[in-house]
């Protein structure tokens, strides 16, 4: 898939104007736009929610425990009392945040790993590959529990964690950039000028690799999300009190019977977060695809 | 007689080609043939010869963007390969290059002002004021207005293009500067502009010009002297109007009388040459043109020309030619 | 060819040296001595002296390296040791009483999957544009973002908290078999009804232009016969990889449904902080899936030769 990413975003704007036209295509597919708003909302009501929230998320409001939904708490309450839809808007804000963050820090380790490795050759990219290739072999959830159990719940580790697994993807996307765009002429014009490694990354390779790199991470957040409730749910990742998506389902799955509404809830709006950001992953893929007539 | 500005000596380029897919031989594919040239400086040096002949590769193997597998290209009398990194770098100052394509030659997402400076930022040189400046001084020098600075390079034509190419090559005062068929990408009439622009530019800088084309009529317009090519080997190397109107080897005849000529005469023999390029993996043994070769047809297939390779036969008037016969 | 199975035999050896590496350090780093799972289920300290004569005894207390080799020279063997929770049971028995389960489960959502999957898109191959064919496409679309383990609890919820059509959990027969079938063979769906539409279809838009003449009953016979055959390509393709997730569990799954496999298992293993089994379960899981992998990439070397060589290069 990174290939086709790749070949696709070859075409990417290098004018002002055709980053217009990308959106222009994006915005045809009604269910990628429909998706795109769900984010916008979701990442608004993350930065407001202390100002949205009717209740503090860790306040609880012991004689309503266990309630299911009431017009006091829309969503219900959990076992501390505390308001289901408040610990869900704070919620978000883990998600939105594991999400973003977790991909731009792959960026940070995998751009320069791969880019190293496509300038140098050699023996350093015989190396480098064959650490990729093996550590991509590894089932990705075995990595994060493992890694998990070893450092400890919390939301630091979890981006640590997903940096440590995550930045092969990008490795590669880049080493193969970089493998082309090193045949160029301005590339080796800047050698010739005598520009050794670091100033051909910053100067041309960071550049030309943005594009296929953005979308690549674009279509990673959905993963990181799902993985932190994933996490979450094992009791791997956050830890309470504060509030997680997956972490609620987990907590309370076994009294969905009594207290249904402690898991529905968390999991519809896992649903409805991770279809919002395929919707747009999808159109973004699409929209970038020169052989799709949008 | 003074020291050549760029030498090179026995310089040879050959890449590892996989054979197969379970076959363990390694072939090899010669592009630069063990070949020796001298340029003193304020001269220019034309390179001819046909596509796949390496004289591309002889470029950038000079500038040493590829590492020669054998061979030395002493520069100033210092044999860059080998040398230190930090040596090679300060010396990098003084050799550039302009590249046949000039749009690939630019980076499509930097803007000219950028492009200008990357050399000057590489150095560290000069505040941004003073670097500003600069750059709109090669501007001026090459012809560009000083608006091109915030363009991209996609916004000009190919023979702007180029002379942006030309204005960065400048940017660090360089004493040699490698042309490697800064021509053949454009249209005739700014061929015309960019090769005065050439000259022009020689004659302000002293530059010293090593030009690489497949075209003679360009080559012998540009350059004092020419080389010509055949698959990595320097066949012939003279003056240019030795080579043009008294060419010696028969390789070099034939692609003279290839040249057309507005005021020909119609009767004008055209050698022809028979037969296709061999690929670089397999060349022929002893001479490389022998399969194809007029003259040794002529002389009745001498076996010397297909079990030793001539070597380079001074003919007098800095004329030297690799033929057995000639 | 001989070269290609070396090679991914090597790397086969590479990977699995790196799984069982990794898994060891870092279950090393985990903080807390291996005994402290034994305190807590006990609601006791367990004294100095007493906890150093138990790592002598278990080898504790050697270099990092030397305890590594040990570990991998009694993996080969299978032997991984007694799990720390289960007042030491040994992995083995463990693996043993569980496995079942989740191999029962596994092969069940097989069946299931490839029954409901290969329909769906033989159907909507075979009238595109209809119900079916829009069916299965909006299916897709809804569920293929959709977390299994969402799914899950959200189809729990539905089919038995509140239309009590089945039990929450358990495994105690037919019965509660329905949901954690259907959850898990939601993704397997999913992909086989995708891969099948598009086989078929090519198929079908072949063979419609030669039996366009419709020459009577005998062609669609071979036309249903040759949708099949391709039909079951693309469940060749993923039935490897796709088998082996099965096998080893779903520990999602498993934990939401309360079935007693080895997925569950190693869920309460984590939550325990039980490193043997932790250890085992991975190396193991690893040495299935890595397996299962070389296997289907063989079998397709044999199938189509120029794999290897692509491979070569």
């Amino acid at each position: 898939m990174t290939t086709a990413i790749a070949q696709a975003t070859a075409a990417i704007p290098t004018k002002r104007g055709t980053w217009l036209t990308l959106w222009l295509r994006f915005r045809r597919k009604k269910a990628a736009l429909v998706g795109l708003v769900l984010i916008v909302l979701q990442i608004a009501i993350a930065i407001l929610a202390p100002v949205v929230a009717p209740y503090d998320p860790n306040t609880g409001d012991y004689p309503a425990a266990w309630q299911g939904p009431s017009a006091k708490h829309w969503l219900g309450a959990d076992d501390l009392g505390r308001d289901v839809l408040s610990r869900l808007i704070f919620g978000a804000r883990i998600s939105i945040a594991v999400g973003i963050l977790s991909q731009l820090s792959v960026v940070v380790i995998g751009l320069p790993i791969g880019a190293v490795a496509g300038l140098l050759g050699g023996w350093v990219d015989y190396a480098v590959m064959r650490v990729i290739e093996i550590l991509a072999a590894l089932p990705t959830i075995l990595l994060y529990i493992l890694l998990m159990v070893a450092l400890g719940p919390g939301f630091l580790n979890i981006i640590i964690a997903m940096s440590l697994t995550g930045w092969l993807g990008i490795a590669r996307l880049v080493r193969g950039q970089v493998l082309s765009l090193k045949q160029t002429d301005y590339v080796r014009a800047a050698r010739a000028m005598g520009g050794d490694t670091r100033h051909i990354i910053a100067t041309h390779i960071v550049r030309n690799t943005l594009s296929p790199v953005l979308v690549t991470i674009t279509l990673g957040v959905p993963g990181a999300i799902f993985a932190e409730a994933g996490l979450s749910f094992l009791g791997l990742g956050i830890r309470p009190p504060d509030p997680s998506w997956g972490q609620m389902i987990g907590l309370y799955q076994q009294y969905i019977q009594s207290a249904w509404h402690l898991t529905v809830f968390p999991a519809i709006v896992l649903a409805i977060t991770m279809l919002a950001w395929h919707l747009v992953g999808d159109g973004l893929r699409e929209a970038l695809d020169p052989t799709i007539r949008v | 007689m003074p020291e050549p500005l760029l030498q090179t000596v026995d310089l040879t380029k050959s890449f590892p080609v996989r054979r197969g897919f379970f076959g363990q031989k390694r072939l090899r594919l010669v592009a630069v043939d063990r070949v020796n040239l001298s340029i003193a400086e304020g001269e220019t040096l034309g390179i001819v010869g046909e596509s796949g002949c390496g004289k591309s590769t002889l470029g950038l193997t000079m500038m040493q963007l590829y590492d020669p597998t054998s061979g030395q290209v002493r520069f100033e009398g210092r044999d860059l390969v080998g040398m230190e990194p930090m040596e090679l770098r300060r010396t990098r100052r003084r050799m550039q290059m302009v590249f046949q394509d000039p749009y690939a030659s630019l980076d499509p997402r930097l803007t000219v002002e950028q492009i200008l400076l990357e050399p000057l930022n590489i150095h560290s040189i000069g505040t941004h004021a003073e670097r500003l400046t600069e750059a709109r001084r090669l501007l001026d020098i090459v012809g560009l207005p000083s608006d091109s600075l915030i363009r991209f390079p996609s916004e000009f034509s190919g023979g702007q293009q180029q002379r942006i190419g030309i204005a960065r090559a400048l940017t660090l005062r360089p004493k040699l500067l490698i042309c490697d068929e800064p021509v053949s990408a454009l249209d005739v009439s700014v061929q015309a502009q960019i090769l005065n622009l050439l000259r022009d530019l020689q004659k302000e800088f002293g530059l010293t010009y090593v030009f690489i084309s497949h075209n003679i009529a360009v080559t012998g317009f540009m350059s004092r002297r020419i080389g010509v090519m055949y698959l990595g080997k320097l066949m012939e190397i003279a003056p240019s109007s030795a080579i043009v109107n008294e060419p010696r080897h028969p390789y070099t005849r034939a692609l003279i009388s290839a040249v057309p000529e507005p005021e020909a005469n119609l009767q004008q023999k055209k050698r022809k040459l028979t037969g296709d390029v061999p690929s670089p993996i397999n060349r022929p043994r002893g001479c490389a043109f022998h399969p194809r070769c007029p003259l040794r047809q002529e002389l009745g297939q001498p076996e010397i020309c297909s079990q030793v390779e001539p070597e380079m036969k001074e003919l007098g008037a800095d004329h030297a030619v690799a033929c057995h016969f000639a | 060819m001989g070269r290609y199975i070396v090679s991914r035999l090597t790397g086969l050896i590479a990977v699995l040296l790196a799984a069982s590496f990794i898994t060891f350090a870092l279950m090393k780093m985990v903080p807390g001595g291996p005994f402290d799972a034994w305190a807590l289920q006990n609601a006791q300290m367990i004294p100095e002296e007493l906890v150093e004569m138990m790592e002598k005894k278990h080898g504790y207390d050697k270099p990092f390296f030397e305890q590594y080799l040990i570990f991998l020279k009694n993996a080969i063997r299978f032997d991984f040791g007694n799990s720390l929770y289960s007042s030491g049971r040994s992995v083995n028995e463990i693996i043993a009483q569980h496995w079942p389960y989740t191999i029962q489960l596994g092969l069940l959502t097989l069946a299931f999957s490839s029954v409901v999957g290969l329909a769906l898109g033989i159907g909507a191959a075979m009238k595109q544009g209809s119900f079916i064919d829009h069916f299965g496409t909006g299916l897709t679309l809804l569920f293929q973002a959709m977390p299994g383990f969402v799914f899950a609890v959200l189809m729990q919820y539905i089919l038995s908290v509140k239309l009590h059509w089945v039990p929450t959990g358990g495994w105690e027969g037919p019965k509660y078999w329905i949901m954690p079938v259907l959850a898990n063979s939601l993704g397997p769906i999913l992909i086989l009804q995708r891969y099948t539409r598009s086989a078929v279809a090519d198929v079908i838009r072949s063979d419609y232009v030669r039996t366009a003449r419709a020459k009577g009953m005998s062609e669609r016979r071979v036309t249903l016969i040759h949708v099949f055959k391709n039909a079951l390509t693309p469940v060749v393709t993923v039935a490897g990889p796709m088998t082996a997730g099965l096998i080893t569990g779903s520990f999602f799954i498993e934990r939401i449904f309360r079935v007693p496999g080895l997925g569950w298992y190693f869920g309460s293993a984590i939550s325990n902080r039980d490193h043997i089994l932790i250890m085992a379960s991975t190396v193991m899981y690893t040495a299935i899936l890595s397996v299962t992998y070389l296997i289907t990439d063989l079998v397709y070397a044999l199938i189509d030769p120029r794999v290897a060589y692509v491979k070569e290069r």
